[in-house]
């Protein structure tokens, strides 16, 4: 009984253990986010308050308005309209490369390795050349030249994801529809992008993501017309502190809809960040 | 059933009119990606290399080739060589800090609690926000009096801290490898967990029943199952730190001075701040090549491409 009873305690003693270090490690990555919250809901006198305020005496929504009433906002919709249209291009180019790749072999395993090594190259290699080249035909500063881009950029991810999804399609379907007199492009838009509609939607999802959150081609290639709320974050940032308030509001607004999306497909998140090498 | 006789997957489907040959489909669907990947690709790289022969800055459009010479610039280019540097000592530190302490929290996950899904989607929530965000937070953070960082440590040295994390060179490399640690441990830990998670219990529990302590277990039989996606994760995350760019924009601009300076910023700086352009190209072809040759061999050798 006495050995029983300690084996007990020595158990739940294990389980507080794990529930402790698993408060610290919560602490440690969500105490960030919480505070990037809470500091777009502050007045003034509570952001600049020492030692600071952890938890505001009141929710008030001055910093967002400020960014709607000067037209900051529109930054938001800037990223919005070039995240989508960009996802919306990759998907269908990047599904219809993944499946000649996949059912074809098209190029081989060449190709292949040469459409995922795009997706590590460092983009600062290729904004230069491509700054010059937008330049000269006028695409700086445009939704054009960042969609091209966007979508130049996330189409190896589109491929290498669609890729596995494609494979997952039984190729029976496509056969009976070829013996059904379907042409091969009624196959592709009939039978693969309804069979790979789930998969296209996690891709997508992801394509956005990263086209939302993008900073650099953004920051280079923007002037005034197009600028997209990451690079309006930092343009809150040098001298002035009382531009805290600012970065905390935009950087939510800009952060909120990536929770939302994400919370929804919890699901394909393994596979979407593990590109495709966890099928979970 | 028409044409069914005579359909051939991998070649033409004959007998049926058609304003297209099937012959060239594989081809037409792949134009688009493959022309807009060159765009990318293979643009970047040739143009990268013409500009790099010439001697183009802001003030003079010298576009006469002149061999070399940006080529043999590079090497005496004292803080090209250190903002490799700092690269490699942000990635060396980050890297495994955040391979350990992710396939720790796996670890720790990896059993049935109650909450472990809130935990899990609470943990994550890093990962998914724009790096510029994940900077601009932890400025606000480090900030020496207003941010919450040096609160905290006050309350264990009982005194007002007043850390400039920042702008003291002693604490800017910190600062930015627990701000990278911060966000992308979590990337590390889910897809530790679900590697985890996917390891045979059967083998596991076999190895528990002969005697093997945990160590042994993990060495000899969970370490060799999760190789494979470990392997890719380290590859996704060795590459996004070579190239880090935003996160220390956000935090230190790569101040101070040049002390923070990575291979992205310098390259940055060199061509739309001092205008460069010759000369960035140089450096711009440099990076290309040597990422193109290290990430084919990489995946060719992991196998990623089967």
């Amino acid at each position: 009984m006495n050995a029983l009873f300690s084996r007990r305690a020595r158990q739940s003693f294990i389980l507080a253990g794990r529930y402790v270090l698993i408060a610290l490690l919560l602490f440690f990555f969500v105490f960030p986010i919480y505070w990037l919250f809470i500091i777009s809901f502050k007045t003034p006198d509570e952001i600049f308050h020492f030692p600071p305020v952890w938890v505001p005496k009141s929710i008030q929504f001055a910093n967002y308005w400020v960014l709607f009433k000067d037209g900051d906002a529109i930054t938001v919709w800037n990223s919005l309209v070039l995240a989508s249209t960009s996802t919306i291009i990759a998907m269908v180019i990047g599904t219809m490369g993944a499946y000649s790749l996949v059912r074809f072999k098209t190029g081989g395993e060449n190709l292949a390795v040469w459409v995922i090594s795009q997706r590590l190259m460092p983009p600062i290699a290729i904004i230069f050349p491509v700054f010059l080249l937008y330049v000269y035909f006028g695409l700086v500063d445009t939704y054009l030249g960042l969609i091209i881009l966007y979508t130049a950029f996330n189409l190896p991810y589109v491929i290498w994801m669609m890729r596995g999804y494609i494979e997952d399609i039984p190729l029976e379907l496509e056969e009976s529809a070829l013996v059904d007199g379907c042409t091969r492009w009624e196959v592709l838009r009939k039978v693969v992008f309804p069979m790979a509609r789930t998969g296209l939607f996690a891709t997508a999802v992801f394509t956005f993501v990263f086209s939302w959150n993008e900073f650099i081609f953004a920051f280079v290639l923007t002037r005034t017309e197009v600028v997209t709320y990451t690079v309006q974050v930092t343009h809150y940032f040098g001298g002035q502190s009382n531009f805290w308030a600012k970065i905390a509001a935009m950087s939510v607004l800009g952060t909120v809809p990536v929770f939302i999306t994400v919370a929804t497909l919890q699901r394909f998140l393994v596979r979407g960040i593990s590109m495709g090498a966890v099928k979970g | 059933m028409n044409g069914a006789d005579s359909l051939d997957w991998n070649g033409v489907l004959h007998n049926r009119p058609s304003r297209m040959p099937d012959r060239f489909f594989k081809y037409w669907i792949l134009v688009p990606a493959v022309f807009l990947l060159l765009l990318i690709g293979l643009f970047p790289l040739i143009y990268s290399l013409l500009v790099s022969f010439q001697q183009i800055t802001m003030t003079d459009y010298d576009t006469s080739f002149v061999g070399f010479v940006n080529y043999a610039a590079l090497f005496e280019d004292l803080r090209l060589w250190q903002s490799i540097l700092h690269t490699l000592i942000i990635t060396a530190i980050a890297l495994p800090v955040e391979l350990l302490l992710g396939l720790a929290m796996a670890q720790l996950f990896l059993e049935k609690i109650p909450g472990r899904q809130i935990f899990i989607s609470l943990i994550v929530l890093p990962t998914v926000i724009s790096p510029i965000v994940a900077g601009a937070t932890w400025r606000l953070l480090f900030d020496q009096s207003y941010g919450p960082v040096n609160q905290i440590i006050g309350w264990f040295t009982g005194t007002n801290v007043v850390l400039l994390w920042t702008i003291t060179p002693k604490l800017v490399y910190p600062a930015i490898i627990i701000c990278e640690i911060w966000q992308w441990t979590p990337f590390m830990f889910l897809i530790l967990l679900a590697a985890l998670s996917n390891v045979d219990k059967s083998l596991t529990e076999a190895a528990e029943l002969d005697g093997a302590g945990f160590w042994r277990t993990f060495f000899k039989i969970v370490l060799p199952a999760i190789w494979p996606v470990m392997a890719i994760a380290i590859l996704i995350r060795g590459v996004d730190l070579v190239r880090t760019f935003d996160v220390i924009w956000a935090l230190t601009s790569g101040g101070p001075g040049t002390m923070t300076e990575t291979i992205s910023i310098y390259t940055y700086v060199q061509g739309f701040r001092q205008f460069e352009s010759s000369y960035t190209a140089a450096i711009a072809f440099l990076i290309v090549a040597l990422m193109t040759m290290i990430v084919t061999w990489a995946i060719r050798r992991m196998g990623l491409a089967q």
